[in-house]
């Protein structure tokens, strides 16, 4: 009964729902593959896992605001203007850190004193009980079962979007993360290229946390990059790749959460990338 | 286009009063110099002596005080007519990318909305591998090429820039003799051409066969201009602080 759902979920015959969520994953999962490949090259990767988790303070303070202008506090679109608000001051904060400490150790400050915050925003709303809460909790890790319509939709025009964007600028962020230099010379502005960057993957993580959820997504981004660069000489090459493989791990651990609505939809995914990064590692060793 | 700010029209690089800070420390001190246009130049000096900073400052890298003039214009302006190659190690050879992208990536300029690719610059970029004797290595990995084959591809990078002034930061370090004969050829017939060429170069041993003018450096300016002039023994222990001059005296 699970594996002939599953079957149906793999096949879009799991009703028009389902369908939709699973092109919506796999057009996300396409997003990040592309955007983590420009960003593994720049070796900005672990900025993506800051930005991810300094979201959930956003998430937590714009839950509040709804409450107290009379919602529910679920409104999906002010909770991504939440999300996107304390990601991009947590880019800021390590940028401004990172003039005083090593930039590593200016993200992991950032990211885990943002998530902290965060989680102590969600124990405080599930204890006062206003608004709807419930559920709220799967910003973490994830969720796609009962997803609703216009929820895929964001998610799919979302990473349409982003695809289209990492497509336009393909060369230009080939050539910032190449030699940064270089690409000064020849008319480029690397600082902007590299703010771009950072806000399609900002995109990417908004768009993501209904799918894998804030804590996971930094593994659809990265996992799917490194995996491609195994196997292809070219950055174009890597980006379409890992393009390609986040599409399938979002579209099948999609399926898969159709399935099995009580398992977490983040986790799936990214077990999904780890193991096809395992399968090329062992079939094409190349380290480089 | 506009007319030179500042004479002479004929020297491709004048460089006034131009100092270099880090800190507390000066790296370098008030060069003042001109680089007639047709020449190679060599920049010779010890370690420390600031020669890769002068470069970084004259492509505007590296802040600096004083007057940098390009082709009679702030560099800034004619940058579209300046190509640059780096140090090797300055570059990351591990990135996943083919000798001809490398190539194509000079003509960025010239390629059209978001950088598409005609098949004119695509033949443009063989025609400057085969310059430099690479033709046969396009779909190479850069990582897999040698350090003077990768120096090579460089060069060819610099030549798909169509440029007028070319600077290159030890191009002739960890070469094999054949790259390095390569290389010294393809400059001087650049030069020849009536291209500009500035070469920070470390072996003293062949700077009388390889540069018409030099510029000795160490943080301050010793001397400048052609080689048969300046690169003496007794201004090269001036610029070494003496250590050299049995080894670099020339015949």
């Amino acid at each position: 009964m699970m594996l002939g759902l599953m079957r149906d979920a793999l096949l879009l015959q799991a009703g028009y729902n389902s369908a939709l969520v699973s092109i919506g994953a796999a057009l996300l999962g396409a997003a990040a593959g592309g955007a983590g490949a420009f960003l593994t090259l720049r070796r900005r990767a672990l900025m993506s896992d800051a930005m991810a988790h300094a979201t959930l303070p956003g998430i937590g303070l714009a839950f509040l605001v709804s409450v107290a202008l009379g919602g529910d506090g679920r409104f999906l679109p002010g909770l991504m203007m939440g999300a996107a608000l304390t990601a991009l001051g947590g880019l800021w904060a390590v940028q401004w850190l990172s003039r005083h400490l090593p930039e590593d150790a200016a993200t992991g400050a950032v990211l885990s004193s943002f998530y902290g915050f965060g989680i102590v925003l969600l124990t405080v709303i599930q204890g006062i009980a206003v608004g709807r809460p419930a559920g709220l909790e799967t910003v973490l890790l994830g969720s796609t079962a009962g997803m609703l319509r216009a929820d895929a939709v964001v998610i799919g025009g979302g990473g349409a979007l982003i695809l289209a964007a990492l497509w336009l600028l393909r060369r230009p962020l080939a050539m910032v993360a190449f030699d940064p230099v270089h690409a000064r010379l020849s008319g480029l502005n690397p600082q902007r290229l590299d703010t771009l960057l950072l806000v399609l993957v900002l995109g990417v993580v908004l768009v993501g946390l209904n799918v894998t959820g804030l804590i996971l997504i930094v593994a659809l981004i990265v996992t799917p990059a490194v995996t491609a660069r195994l196997w292809v000489q070219t950055v174009q090459g890597m980006a379409v790749l890992a393009a390609c493989i986040g599409a399938a791990c979002g579209y099948v651990g999609a399926a898969i959460s159709t399935a099995l609505p009580d398992v977490p939809t983040g986790p799936v995914i990214v077990l999904l990338a780890t193991s096809v990064f395992a399968l090329s590692l062992i079939r094409r060793p190349r380290y480089g | 286009m506009l007319p030179p700010v500042v004479s002479p029209a004929d020297a491709a690089v004048v460089l006034s009063g131009l100092s270099v800070r880090y800190g507390d420390t000066l790296a370098l001190d008030g060069i003042t110099a001109q680089l007639p246009c047709g020449t190679l130049t060599a920049i010779i000096g010890p370690n420390g002596a600031g020669k890769s900073t002068l470069l970084k400052a004259l492509l505007g890298l590296e802040p600096f005080s004083g007057t940098a003039l390009a082709f009679g214009r702030p560099v800034a302006e004619v940058m579209d007519r300046i190509a640059y190659v780096p140090q090797r190690a300055a570059v990351d050879w591990g990135f996943p990318v083919r000798v001809i992208d490398v190539v194509l990536m000079g003509a960025y300029r010239q390629t059209g909305l978001w950088g598409r690719i005609t098949p004119v610059l695509r033949a443009h970029a063989m025609t400057c591998l085969a310059r430099v004797g690479m033709e046969g290595f396009a779909t190479r990995q850069i990582g897999a090429l040698s350090g003077g084959q990768q120096q090579r591809v460089f060069l060819a990078r610099a030549l798909a820039q169509k440029a007028e002034l070319y600077v290159l930061d030890e191009p002739f370090a960890g070469v094999d003799v054949a790259s390095e004969a390569a290389l010294i050829a393809v400059l001087k017939s650049l030069r020849d051409e009536g291209a500009t060429i500035v070469v920070v170069h470390h072996d003293l041993s062949s700077v009388t066969r390889y540069f018409d003018r030099v510029l000795m450096l160490n943080r301050r300016m010793v001397a400048e201009g052609p080689v048969g002039t300046v690169f003496t023994p007794q201004i090269i222990g001036q610029t070494y602080g003496g250590s050299m001059v049995m080894l670099a005296a020339p015949e």
